[in-house]
């Protein structure tokens, strides 16, 4: 479920827009350099991976369900840039295809999960890595202690879009938007359990391929034929 | 692969907005949207507008009442969020069905409802109109940069293959008593989505391997992309322009 048109005012969601747009260009033009032949079926299978788990619910509470929104898992998996990328292109085939988030609204949707949730929850995890002992075994738990961490983030940018810029001007929401706030809480924990347990697959079987691994090679296919 | 991939939102149909060249059809949807979002919320004639061209829209494209309400259910948590304003919101109160509702709530209420069912009726249309490949291609005449449009024909591929192996494996897990209904049981569907990453690349990396030993380097060889006629940029054109003209009108008015 993502932000439809006509909840953020239309100045802040076409700021949103050029600022998301601008970050596209960016992540183009990095993903260009590192993103080998061999990490494009990664990333996308990583984009296919995050879409059809932002279609299926996990349980949080009775009566009430998250879904995954896999930045993290994307951007440990082949990279900040490839990471938003994804998320811009799940976004924008959500939004154009399945009619989920609205059109006027996807500049927005993109910076709250590719720029904030993708991106910062990498240099979350970075940071994090820095201070624990780089074993593939902390790889996994600091990967998903940053994807827990990266939900709520999201979340709060969403919260602080709409106390700036939402259209609602007759009711406080600040209460509600704690409560959203919390329950992303909730919905992170499974994010950071479903994202170390994808990370830890991968790492264990092909730890060659995961970018934000100690042990990444970035071999091209043309290394494994000489 | 073509034709059994066909997603859940498509309407099978020979329209002349199924004909009309994807590109065409993605700058229009945003830039319809952003007519319609620019709209002040006072200008109840022009949302009245936008509504009679989606209708007419639909009807062109042989889109059934029933089909759109199946399509606009995504809408609901939205609503029920817009449907307290009224009841929630402070300042100047008025009386509707011995309810006294707050006036600005209603108002704020108005806007979502009105601007998120006109802009979502409009990715329908899309959505019903256009198939995810047609998409593709449709990105690909918008000059996207070769990486995003590879990404992207990737990942439409593999989604059908995810989605049937998880389904797949989610029977495996329930006839072994993981139903997957609480909490507890997100370690091992955890594990399971884990091992259907691995399996899922492997494949598609078998796949792309040998797209590779067969001469592939980054771009499809025959989507000799058919340049979209001028006929149909000046059709989707007009139909913009319409609409900035009614949003114009009505900034204008205000």
């Amino acid at each position: 479920m993502h932000i439809p048109d006509g909840f953020i005012g239309p100045g802040a969601s076409a700021i949103a827009g050029v600022g998301a747009a601008g970050g596209f260009a960016v992540a183009v033009r990095q993903a260009k350099t590192y993103l080998t032949d061999r990490l494009v079926p990664l990333a996308a299978l990583s984009a296919a991976f995050v879409f059809a788990a932002q279609m299926v619910n996990f349980p949080v509470l009775p009566g009430m369900s998250g879904h995954l929104i896999g930045g993290v898992l994307a951007a440990v998996l082949v990279g900040p840039s490839a990471g938003y990328l994804i998320m811009a292109i799940v976004l924008g085939v959500q939004a154009l295809v399945f009619a989920d988030g609205g059109l006027s609204a996807l500049g927005l949707n993109i910076i709250n999960l590719g720029g904030i949730a993708a991106v910062g929850g990498y240099w979350l995890y970075r940071v994090m890595l820095r201070f624990s002992n780089r074993s593939p075994r902390s790889v996994v738990f600091v990967s998903g202690l940053a994807a827990a961490i990266s939900v709520p983030l999201a979340a709060a940018g969403f919260a602080v879009e709409f106390a700036l810029a939402g259209t609602t001007t007759s009711v406080s929401l600040t209460s509600v938007l704690w409560a959203l706030i919390g329950t992303h809480v909730l919905i992170g924990i499974g994010e950071g359990i479903i994202t170390a347990a994808v990370i830890g697959a991968v790492v264990r079987s092909r730890p060659d391929l995961v970018y934000g691994a100690p042990t990444y090679t970035g071999q091209r296919t043309e290394d494994l034929v000489a | 692969m073509a034709d059994g991939h066909v997603h859940a939102l498509y309407l099978h149909g020979n329209s002349v907005l199924h004909r009309v060249a994807p590109q065409i059809k993605i700058v229009a949807a945003f830039l319809i949207v952003i007519g319609i979002v620019v709209t002040p919320r006072e200008a109840f004639w022009a949302f009245g507008l936008y509504l009679v061209a989606i209708v007419a829209l639909a009807t062109v494209a042989h889109i059934t009442p029933r089909f759109a309400a199946r399509r606009m259910v995504i809408e609901v948590p939205f609503l029920l969020v817009a449907l307290l304003l009224p009841i929630l919101g402070g300042g100047s109160t008025v009386e509707v069905f011995g309810l006294s509702l707050s006036q600005a709530g209603l108002w704020d209420a108005w806007n979502i409802l009105a601007k998120a069912t006109l802009g979502l009726s409009i990715a329908v249309i899309l959505g019903a109109t256009t198939q995810m490949p047609e998409l593709l291609v449709g990105l690909d005449g918008l000059k996207m940069p070769s990486i995003v449009t590879a990404i992207a024909g990737f990942m439409v591929r593999y989604i059908d293959v995810i989605l049937s192996d998880w389904s797949r494996m989610r029977i495996a897990m329930a006839s072994r008593a993981h139903g997957a209904r609480w909490i507890t049981q997100i370690g091992p569907m955890a594990r399971t989505l884990g091992v259907m990453f691995v399996r899922t690349y492997e494949r598609g990396e078998r796949v792309y391997l040998a797209m590779r030993s067969r001469g592939y380097t980054g771009s499809m060889p025959a989507s000799a992309i058919p340049a979209a006629p001028v006929s149909q940029w000046m059709l989707g054109g007009a139909v913009i322009a319409a609409v900035w003209a009614v949003a114009a009108l009505a900034v204008l008015t205000r």
